[in-house]
């Protein structure tokens, strides 16, 4: 059967390489994720529609039923299914209850149009991420050869680097960024000002409970700018 | 004289004033002035701390002596803009005193209404630091040792630190 598509390309694709920080995360001394800000690119998301057999290859991986297998165009390996036919897709299930991956093996359900893109970390998967971090980076001192060392302080993939600076007094400023962004040590030491003004110092903050302070925000969002401009080299100073 | 520095000294210090006169009229016994004040400024050493931290950039504290040399030359000059000077106690070894020459808190405070002989007029100082060192795992009691305005020679910050609160690593160590 000949596959008929037709190119819904709903892409919002930055081009060029500024956006270099990808996010920032703010750990409380228990571990808890008290801010975190998203600041890359918006995702690129692609719409297709398909008829049977799907020549990708999909599978249910964490929840939620991303390819495995079968890249093409802008469809990625790793890409999760985010909506079937315009229906919102909440882990393997659509939001009107069928199952994602049974719905898409049934030939009667075709053509089907899906829309596919990276997932999104939801807030409950980050709180988790950060308080696993946490221990991560206790253990990290403890499996010090040195007495009194610190914890992780950078974690380095092949996409990105992740910087962490702990305080004296046992808050976490976690960034994610580009690897070849430089001056986030720097930024790091800027955040904790940040925090020391925008949050601390308004009255009505409660210490170790999650940052709502609008000022924090744009002064946060100002310094990653900064620190963005600056690219490779580092802040000029 | 720096002017726009100076300036916010003075409001600083009438802010306070203020606050302790209102204590005052609130509250008819010294002690309980002086817990409230102790209170206020633990609330803004938990506070403080961050800042502090954030802007002096100083390494963490290997011993006590450390630590209070820290909070003598660069916080109290830093939020305050006098150096008070450092001495230890020949008695006990966690004891340490911080000799207050000058004090902009008391710059306009002649002396202590009469019946309230036990006021702690400065005592949310003591607060601060008790609080700051909280922060950093450190326990202690912060305390006025001597005040002129009582009628000592000399103003005396006594802090006397208490085993650490982290007390898990000393116990493995053991």
């Amino acid at each position: 059967m000949p596959l008929v598509e037709l190119h819904l390309l709903k892409c919002s694709e930055v081009t060029g390489a500024d956006m270099a920080i990808f996010s920032v995360y703010v750990v409380n001394k228990a571990g808890g994720l008290i801010y975190q800000l998203d600041h890359y690119a918006p995702r690129s998301e692609t719409e297709k529609t398909f008829s049977f057999p799907l020549d990708l290859v999909l599978k249910l991986h964490d929840e939620r039923v991303v390819v495995a297998f079968g890249q093409r165009d802008s469809i990625r390996v790793g890409h999760a299914v985010l909506s079937i036919n315009g229906i919102d897709v909440n882990g393997k299930y659509t939001a009107d209850g069928k199952e994602v991956l049974e719905y898409l093996g049934n030939p009667t359900n075709y053509p089907v149009s899906i829309r596919f893109g990276r997932p999104r970390l939801s807030s409950n998967e980050k709180l988790m991420l950060a308080s696993m971090f946490h221990s991560l980076f206790a253990i990290g001192s403890q499996l010090s050869p040195e007495l009194g060392s610190s914890g992780i302080e950078m974690l380095e993939t092949d996409t990105f680097k992740l910087h962490c600076f702990q305080t004296l007094t046992g808050i976490k400023f976690v960034v994610l960024a580009d690897p070849r962004q430089a001056g986030i040590e720097s930024l790091l030491r800027k955040i904790y000002e940040i925090y020391s003004d925008f949050a601390l110092k308004n009255p009505f903050y409660s210490l170790e409970m999650p940052i709502r302070c609008e000022l924090f925000d744009q002064n946060l969002k100002l310094a990653l700018e900064v620190a963005e401009k600056a690219g490779p080299f580092g802040p000029g100073s | 004289m720096s002017c726009p520095k100076h300036r916010q000294i003075e409001l600083f210090v009438l802010t306070y004033g203020a606050l302790v006169a209102q204590l005052c009229k609130d509250y008819e016994k010294d002690e309980d002035v002086n817990k409230h004040l102790d209170r206020m400024g633990y609330d803004i050493g938990i506070r403080l701390v961050e800042d502090f931290l954030a802007r002096s950039a100083v390494r963490k504290c290997r011993s006590y002596s450390e630590t209070v040399d820290v909070i003598a030359q660069v916080a109290f000059k830093m939020y305050l803009g006098v150096t008070p000077s450092v001495s230890c106690s020949n008695t006990t070894e966690n004891e340490f005193f911080l000799m207050l020459d000058k004090n902009p808190l008391v710059d306009f405070v002649e002396e202590l209404p009469a019946g309230r002989c036990s006021l702690c007029y400065c005592n949310l100082l003591c607060g601060v630091i008790r609080g700051a060192l909280e922060m950093v795992h450190l326990a202690a009691e912060v305390t006025f040792v001597q005040d002129r305005l009582k009628g000592d020679d000399v103003t005396e910050i006594g802090i006397t630190f208490s085993k650490k609160l982290e007390d898990k690593k000393h116990k493995r160590q053991k």
